[in-house]
Formats: C-alpha cells, sequence, structure tokens
C-alpha cells in the first residue's frame, strides 16, 4: 500500500429495507405463491442470506399471465400514448428520486460497485424510462406505418449482471408501444426488481401493466412456453436462447434474443495508448466482466505490443477490489459460486493450453465470491479462453499485423455482439467499423450505453435490437 | 550537467528530428481522457486519508500573488502566511514556495530566510512572453541573483503553435543555463495550446530542454489548470522517467481554489504516477485562495466543525 491508503468510504446500507422474504407482483398486489417454493437471495460479496424470495410456479406464471392479458385488454392497450407516457416519466422520475437506495441494492444484491451501480446502471435506468417515454405518443413517427399496433403479453426474463437496467430495456419499450408485461428477474438478483414493483404501485400504474415474477429457469421455461404470451424478450446465455428459440418455434410467438458475445477490443499502433488502456480495462474489468458485449479479447498490433502490455499491467495494479459498497471500490464480487466456479475452470483451461496467466498484486476478501483481475498474453485464435464467453473479469491478450489480420480475427468467432476499435485515423475507424459483424462498433471507446442507440448482436450473439427507435420495432405489428 | 536526456539526445539534433519525436507520440483521445478525470474525481477521500491529502496539498502550495499591485508589505504578509499558515495549530506544516514577480524577490528571500519555504519568481516576460531572449534571460539572471531559488518561465506558445518547436527548446535551455542551481519550472500555458496533443508535446520538449518542473498556467488565462490537462502532463513525466531515468515535476496553476480540487488533483497523482510523485519536491499547487480552504478544512477534520472565514488570516 501506498502513501496515499484511501480510508475506508462504505455507502450507508441503512437506506434500503429488506424485507424477510417476498412474494411475488401480479395484478399490482404482492401476492404469495400458490405452488412454489422459496429460495434465498445472498450478498456475494459476503454470503449473507438478503431474503427469502418465492419461486412462482407453472399456476403463478399462469396467474400472472392472465393479469397482463386483462390489464392489456381493459387499459392499457387503448390508452392514448401521450397518458401511457406520463406513467412511464412517473417511473423514471421515481426511479431518480429513489436512485441511492436502488443502487445500494442493486450493489448489495448483485456485488458490482456502488460507483458503477450510482453512476452507470441507475442513470441508464433513468434514461431509458425517459427515452420511451417520449416515444410513447409518438410511434405513427417511428417509420413503422402510421398507427402501429402492440402485440400483447410479453415474456421477458432478464439477467443477473445489470439487474435493474436489464428491467429498463425489457419494460420500458414495452409499456411505450402499449404492451403488458410479466418479467421474470434472475434467481441470484431479484431485488431491485421487486423494488421496482413498488414504485409502479407507486406511480399508480393500473395493475397487471407490470407483473414480476422470481424464480430460476423453470419459472422462466413455464413463462416463455405459456400459451397466453405474444411475444418474449430474453438476455442471458446463447445455450438458453437456444431453448427458447426452440420452445416458441411454429407458435405466433414473436422472440428477440440478447445473448452471449467475445467481443474484440482492436488496437493499432497509432492508437491513443493511455485512453485505449482506460477503454481496455473498461471494456473487460467494468462489472467484473459478467458484461455480454465485454471486451474480452485485446488484439493488439504487435509493433505496440508491449508498451501497451506495460501500460496495462501497471493500470491493473491501481485497481481497487473489495467491498462493493465501498465508493473507492473498482471490482466487486463474482456474482454467484458456479459463475466463479466457470471462470476458475476457464482460467486453469487457459493455462493448461500454454498462456500466460498474470494478475496484479490483489488480496481476495475471505469471504464471498472473488476473482482477481486476470489477463492471459500469448493467446492464440486456438485457445479456448480467446473463443469462449468467460463471462468475468479474465481478459485475453491476441496480437495482430496488419488491419486486415485484425479483422479476420475479430470476426472469427461465432458471436458478434460488440466490438472496439482504437486509432487516431478516421478512415480505418469506418473502415473497420463497416466489415466488423458485430451489433456495436465502439471507436475508440468502449461500453458506452445510451437509451438512443440500438443494441443487439449478429450471429449467435441474438436477433431483435434493443434501445432507441429500433428497439420500438420488437413491440409493435408494423 | 546536461539538459537532454542521454537516451533522446538525437531527437534534438535538428528541428525535423524533434518535430519528427513530438508528432511520434501517441495521440491524446479528448473524451477518454476527461472521462479517465472525471472518474478519478470521484474517488472519495475521508478521515485518515483526508488528513493526509489536506496536509500534503498545504505543502504543496506555492502561494502565489501576481497582480500589479503587488508591494513589499503584500509580499511580506504572503511570506509570514506562507511559514506558517495557521497560527493556532502548529502542527499545520508551512507552504512548498512564495511565488511573486521578479522585482518583489529581494522582499519575500528576507521575510522567508530561516524558513525552509522557497522563493519562486516568475521570469522570462510573464506571463505573455513576448520579448526579445536576451530581455528575457535578464529577467531571469535578475530574479537568481536576487536569491530566487525557482524560476517560473513561460514557454513561447506563438512559436510552438506555428511550429517552431526546436525555437522553443533553446529558449528553454538557454533559459535552463541561466537559472544556475535555481529549479526551472517550465509554463505550457495549457489554455494556449488548446488540445491534449498539443500539451502532450510541449510537456516532452520542456522535458527534453532540461525543465526541473512542468507546469500548467500562468493564471492569467483561462481555462488555467485542469484536471485532465494536469492527468495528461502526469502521464507525460511518468513516461518520460521510464524513458531517461530522469523525474520531472508538476505544478497545476489557477483555478483551484478549494480543499476538494486540490484532493482531486492528489487523487490523480496518486493513480497516474504514485507515491514517488506525492511530495511538495514533484507536485506543486500555484494558488492564493486555496491555502484558507485547506486550513478550514484541515480544522474541521481536527474538531468536527467548521470555523468561521474571520478565523482564517486574509493575506
Amino acid at each position: 500500500m501506498g502513501a496515499f491508503d484511501y480510508a475506508p468510504a462504505p455507502e450507508s446500507r441503512s437506506i434500503v429495507d429488506i424485507a424477510p422474504s417476498y412474494g411475488l407482483f401480479i395484478a399490482g398486489e404482492m401476492v404469495d405463491p400458490v405452488d412454489g417454493a422459496p429460495f434465498k437471495t445472498v450478498n456475494p460479496a459476503t454470503e449473507e442470506v438478503l431474503s427469502e424470495v418465492a419461486a412462482a410456479g407453472p399456476a403463478d406464471v399462469d396467474r400472472a399471465v392472465a393479469a397482463a392479458r386483462s390489464a392489456y385488454d381493459t387499459s392499457w392497450a387503448a390508452m392514448p400514448g401521450r397518458d401511457r407516457a406520463k406513467f412511464l416519466y412517473r417511473l423514471a422520475r421515481l426511479v431518480q428520486e429513489r436512485s441511492r437506495e436502488l443502487a445500494v441494492l442493486e450493489s448489495i444484491d448483485n456485488g458490482k460497485p456502488i460507483r458503477e451501480s450510482r453512476d452507470v446502471d441507475l442513470p441508464l435506468v433513468a434514461a431509458h424510462l425517459f427515452h420511451y417515454a417520449g416515444w410513447a405518443d409518438k410511434l405513427g413517427h417511428a417509420g413503422l406505418g402510421p398507427d402501429p399496433r402492440p402485440l400483447g403479453v410479453a415474456a421477458q426474463v432478464i439477467p443477473w449482471n445489470f439487474p435493474l437496467l436489464m428491467l429498463a430495456w425489457k419494460i420500458a419499450p414495452a409499456l411505450a408501444t402499449g404492451n403488458t408485461v410479466v418479467l421474470k428477474p434472475a434467481e441470484t438478483t431479484p431485488l431491485t426488481a421487486l423494488a421496482f414493483a413498488d414504485i409502479c404501485r407507486q406511480a399508480d400504474l393500473p395493475p397487471g401493466v407490470v407483473n414480476i415474477v422470481t424464480g430460476a429457469g423453470d419459472t422462466g421455461r413455464a413463462l416463455v412456453e405459456h400459451a397466453g404470451v405474444d411475444k418474449v424478450a430474453f438476455t442471458g446465455s446463447t445455450e438458453v436462447g437456444r431453448q427458447i428459440a426452440r420452445s416458441v418455434a411454429g407458435t405466433r410467438k414473436r422472440v428477440t434474443l440478447e445473448l452471449g458475445g467475445k467481443a474484440a477490443n482492436i488496437v493499432f499502433d497509432d492508437a491513443p495508448l493511455d485512453q485505449a488502456v482506460e477503454g481496455i480495462v473498461n471494456g473487460i474489468f467494468f462489472n467484473q466482466g459478467h458484461v455480454c458485449c465485454a471486451g474480452s479479447r485485446l488484439l493488439v498490433q504487435e509493433s505496440v505490443a508491449d508498451d501497451l502490455l506495460e501500460r496495462l499491467k501497471r493500470r491493473l495494479a491501481t485497481l481497487r477490489l473489495g467491498d462493493p459498497l465501498d465508493k473507492n471500490t473498482d471490482i466487486g464480487a463474482i456474482n454467484s459460486p458456479e459463475q466463479l466456479a466457470r471462470i476458475r475452470e476457464l482460467s486453469a483451461v487457459g493455462e493448461q493450453e500454454g498462456a500466460e496467466r498474470w494478475s496484479p498484486a490483489c488480496d481476495l476478501p475471505d469471504r464471498g465470491f472473488w476473482f482477481p483481475p486476470t489477463v492471459f498474453t500469448g493467446v492464440t485464435q486456438a485457445h479456448r479462453i480467446a473463443r469462449e464467453e468467460i463471462f468475468g473479469p479474465v481478459l485475453s491478450v491476441l496480437t495482430f499485423r496488419t488491419p486486415a489480420e485484425a479483422l479476420e480475427k475479430a470476426n472469427n468467432t461465432p458471436y458478434g455482439l460488440s466490438a472496439g476499435v482504437w486509432t487516431e485515423k478516421g478512415s480505418r475507424i469506418l473502415w473497420m467499423a463497416q466489415r466488423l459483424r458485430a451489433g456495436v462498433v465502439w471507436a475508440n471507446t468502449f461500453n458506452r450505453f445510451d437509451p438512443a442507440s440500438p443494441f443487439g448482436g449478429y450471429k449467435e450473439s441474438g436477433y431483435g435490437r434493443e434501445g432507441g427507435r429500433h428497439g420500438l420495432e420488437a413491440y409493435l405489428h408494423a | 550537467m546536461t539538459t537532454t536526456a542521454e537516451p533522446l539526445a538525437d531527437v534534438t539534433a535538428s528541428g525535423a528530428t524533434l518535430r519528427r519525436f513530438l508528432h511520434g507520440l501517441p495521440g491524446v483521445d479528448q473524451v477518454g481522457a476527461e472521462a479517465r478525470a472525471a472518474g478519478l474525481a470521484t474517488r472519495s477521500i475521508k478521515t485518515s486519508a483526508k488528513a493526509f491529502a489536506l496536509d500534503l496539498a498545504v505543502r504543496m502550495v506555492d502561494l502565489t500573488t501576481l497582480e500589479g499591485q503587488d508591494t513589499p508589505g503584500k509580499v511580506r504578509a504572503l511570506s509570514a502566511k506562507g511559514r506558517q499558515p495557521d497560527p493556532t495549530d502548529p502542527s499545520c506544516p508551512p507552504v512548498a514556495a512564495i511565488c511573486v514577480y521578479g522585482d518583489l524577490v529581494p522582499v519575500a528571500v528576507e521575510a522567508l530566510r530561516g524558513s525552509g519555504v522557497h522563493t519562486a519568481a516568475v521570469a522570462t516576460a510573464f506571463p505573455s512572453g513576448r520579448a526579445p531572449l536576451d530581455v528575457k534571460l535578464a529577467d531571469v539572471r535578475a530574479s537568481v541573483d536576487a536569491g530566487a531559488d525557482e524560476i517560473d518561465m513561460v514557454i513561447d506558445r506563438g512559436a510552438f503553435l506555428a511550429g517552431r518547436y526546436l525555437d522553443v527548446h533553446d529558449e528553454i535551455v538557454a533559459t535552463r543555463a541561466a537559472c544556475g542551481d535555481a529549479h526551472l519550472k517550465v509554463i505550457l500555458e495549457t489554455g494556449e495550446l488548446a488540445t491534449y496533443d498539443n500539451v502532450r508535446r510541449a510537456s516532452w520538449l520542456a522535458m527534453l530542454a532540461g525543465a526541473d518542473f512542468i507546469k500548467t498556467s500562468t493564471g492569467k488565462v483561462s481555462p488555467a489548470a485542469t484536471l485532465p490537462v494536469t492527468l495528461v502532463m502526469l502521464e507525460a513525466v511518468r513516461d518520460f522517467r521510464a524513458a531517461t531515468g530522469r523525474q520531472v515535476g508538476v505544478k497545476a496553476a489557477g483555478g483551484i481554489r478549494n480543499a476538494k480540487d486540490a484532493v482531486r488533483y492528489l487523487v490523480v497523482v496518486n493513480e497516474t504516477c504514485g507515491d514517488d510523485w506525492l511530495s511538495p519536491d514533484w507536485f506543486r499547487f500555484g494558488a492564493s485562495s486555496l491555502l484558507n480552504d485547506l486550513l478550514m478544512q484541515r480544522q474541521k477534520l481536527a474538531t468536527g466543525r467548521y470555523a468561521g472565514p474571520d478565523y482564517f488570516t486574509v493575506d
């Protein structure tokens, strides 16, 4: 530890009030499940049990879908867009008003640093709600016909990496377009979705417009396979995405899938190196690397590889890992023991395959689920750690010689969610962006999100777009 | 003493080689640099860390008065303040230096004798730098002869922006020679250089020419010091030491008025350059009103209460 040793600066958790147990949010009320057993949600940084949450069974999913259908038929779909907008604006403002509470709750349940939940997740949640509130009375101008109609009841299944943000990405466009929703948060991170249920009540949202059913994979399956659902929106692993695609094949259900990724972050020799280092750090160590669009493959031009790696390692030594509620923490906890096991397994594979493993000196807390920021050098396209999504703070470094080689390696993956290009040469950015098979290409930045910008994948990273005008299309009969 | 760092000796052989070198430095992405500075500004510095930072910041202050209305009386008052910033608290350290115009150097030297507080003089036709070289050098020699141990020079921004890098370099070398044993701080006036690429090039240029410190601003041009500009300069001194083995200091001057901002600068120093620069020998604040806010926050931390502004001396 250096001379300037930052004292602990913990954000107070007294602002959150976690109930010992939670039911399901159906038709505007918190109700007990009829056929589900409760499960525990824990704080991944301490392994402390936070609350017991209901696992919704098929009968509960039935009730939730029926409530959503009833709200669709009786109030929401026919409501003028400007009135739906009022509710969305109200939700957005309530999220802003309660943002500190929601940020603390997110960090406790998910393990992400408060700096990120406070400065990234919550502002984006509100921004998405505001953005789609603005669309609600302008759907006729979205290029989808003069009066595009909603689909009906949307079944939405979201992951644990950005629990409240993914909720907003799903709920905001669905509600703006006149659909009603049944949303299932991930089993390890249900608490902010349940807090959002309270916000829906606070906003006097008509009962049944938003329903939240907690549970694990069985609940999700029951929801997406339910006959009363018109639309399925899923964010999560490619494996589960495939199952969903199979299960809805041949039905009337429309589907959007936002799945895994193995993004290339490509650094050319004329890149702004110090900012590229920041972009690499933000690309793979943001949210502990639990980011589907993470820049998990660093492709660096061989002529600057040594210089860049030296800068990167020096920078990684300043990362602060620990208590997610400490305002100076950069790297929080891994979300679950299962995820930690997967990261450990693939890292071990990386070593066995001959890549060189490096981590900065870094004390891991005794309790909770932790993994140090890790860099593998000497990785080639043939290594598993260059091909499989690790979903953790693990960077694989590969080199290239020419732009064509960089492009070929970047595209040589079954995924296609995002990519980053670092160069001071504008023409090269355009050349790369036109050829990279990725839904998002960031130029001289990484992991930047904006509600006005569409987000989604090529190839096995899924289909459909979320965000912006494009995000409306997934919820409308055009 | 060599003015050019040995491993890069051939860089300054001609205008062409110098230009090639400076333009070969990695570029600075404006959005990224500003985002990094803004990110570091969110660090939360509390309790023991805050106490450390406030004391360090006091020790790094170059307490400055650079007005047409400066008088011996004003400089004596400022010097007394610099020696003993908080008369109610003997544990409060003195500042690093008193910074004045050249004609007032004798007054400051006299007032600071035996205190360990340095006398810094601005020179080379400060703040514009628009005078013939022999006039600038005479300005420097007069201050050094009068006892200044630190000289804050300004670069010729006109020559820099016109691409005459070697002229700027040679002028710094000549000033360096005129300084004798005095420390040379080279003011880049980043507000007039406008781009971060220029700030990085000017930083390297000044270091190649023998600067002991590189300094952001005169304080007479807006914007003066900013967090991202200081970040880019800190990256430059870090990289320069890695390349040559010679350590150069950084002075952020102008516009830093409160303790919160000063602590943010120290965080940027800490996370860009590390321990080696966390000392008044290697990082300075050029400021005047900053000192009283540091003292107020220092007292608040010790006692738990804010004293009113009347409890801090106005000099």
